[in-house]
């Protein structure tokens, strides 16, 4: 049974995606990623800091907003230290690999790159092998 | 604040009221997606044809503006597909995989004030750091930062 708001919900949140990507690429000449945007935004280049930390603003905003506004608190239901080594693996991963599911899913897939084409199929496999491995190790009472 | 600061930040904003609208701040709808054993999640499928629909159509039509023809070659700029692109992306598919959370919909989480959200970032962020150091002494051939 498929969800069918769920999946109207997704494709219009993902068309609000695709135009705010169109924006940014159009203000500042640069790729949408939020990897590569916080990357940047952490490294030594002064010059374009500024509209970086814009951009990582108006996305901490909305969430703020939208706590506010209403109860999204939606938890993680993982332990946190397995967030914590989640978070280091995508923070380096990321930066390693060039991209996250914004600029290499989003951005690059819709420029037609082949790069970018390879990466998500990539990074899709690893967390699918991921997910199922973890199912295993809980079902099998290893892991918590 | 200049233009483009400003174009930044409602770009932000707008990125955020997608992952928010879309249900990708809610890491079960991800790793719902990730898990094709059971009751598999499509949403995930139908958040990337709206944004990749949008935003390919958005650039093919602003490739034809002659405004805009300054910025059209950066859209040529491709990355070298290489074996950092490969590892990187698999290293940060099992992170994904094991939080239901990318970029993106952390700091969004983070702005909700999930606790577990400021874990992450913070992990994240250190993993970010991480990365620049070793690039920067020269050992692995990474390329393009922003530049997909």
């Amino acid at each position: 049974m498929i969800d069918k708001a769920g999946m109207l919900m997704g494709f219009l949140g993902g068309a609000l995606i695709g135009l705010a990507a169109t924006l940014y690429f159009v203000a500042t000449g640069r790729t949408a990623g939020v990897s590569g945007i916080l990357g940047g935004a952490l490294g030594r280049d002064r010059e374009a800091r500024g509209e970086r930390i814009a951009f990582l603003a108006g996305l901490v905003g909305v969430g703020l907003l939208t706590a506010v506004v209403s109860s999204p608190a939606v938890a993680n239901p993982y332990p946190l230290p397995l967030l914590v080594v989640a978070g280091v693996l995508v923070g380096f991963g990321t930066r390693l690999g060039g991209g996250c599911t914004s600029g290499h899913g989003v951005c690059g897939i819709s420029r037609f790159s082949i790069a970018s084409l390879i990466a998500t199929a990539t990074f899709i496999a690893a967390g699918a092998a991921t997910v199922a491995i973890a199912h295993r190790l809980l079902a099998s009472g290893v892991a918590p | 604040m200049k233009g483009r600061t400003i174009g930044a930040l409602v770009a932000g904003a707008l990125f955020g009221v997608g992952l928010v609208v879309s249900g990708m701040t809610d890491p079960r709808n991800v790793i719902g997606f990730l898990d094709f054993s059971g009751h598999w999640n499509p949403r995930l499928v139908a958040v990337m044809a709206g944004a990749v629909g949008v935003h390919a159509s958005l650039l093919a039509l602003l490739g034809r503006a002659p405004r805009l023809r300054r910025i059209r070659p950066l859209l040529d700029r491709k990355r070298r597909i290489d074996g950092a692109l490969v590892a990187g992306a698999a290293i940060f598919g099992v992170g994904w995989g094991l939080s239901g959370y990318c970029p993106g919909p952390a700091l969004v989480s983070l702005g909700f004030g999930v606790r577990t959200a400021v874990a992450f970032v913070a992990a994240m962020i250190a993993g970010v750091v991480a990365a620049g150091l070793i690039r920067k002494r020269g050992r692995t051939p990474t390329g393009g930062c922003e530049m997909p």
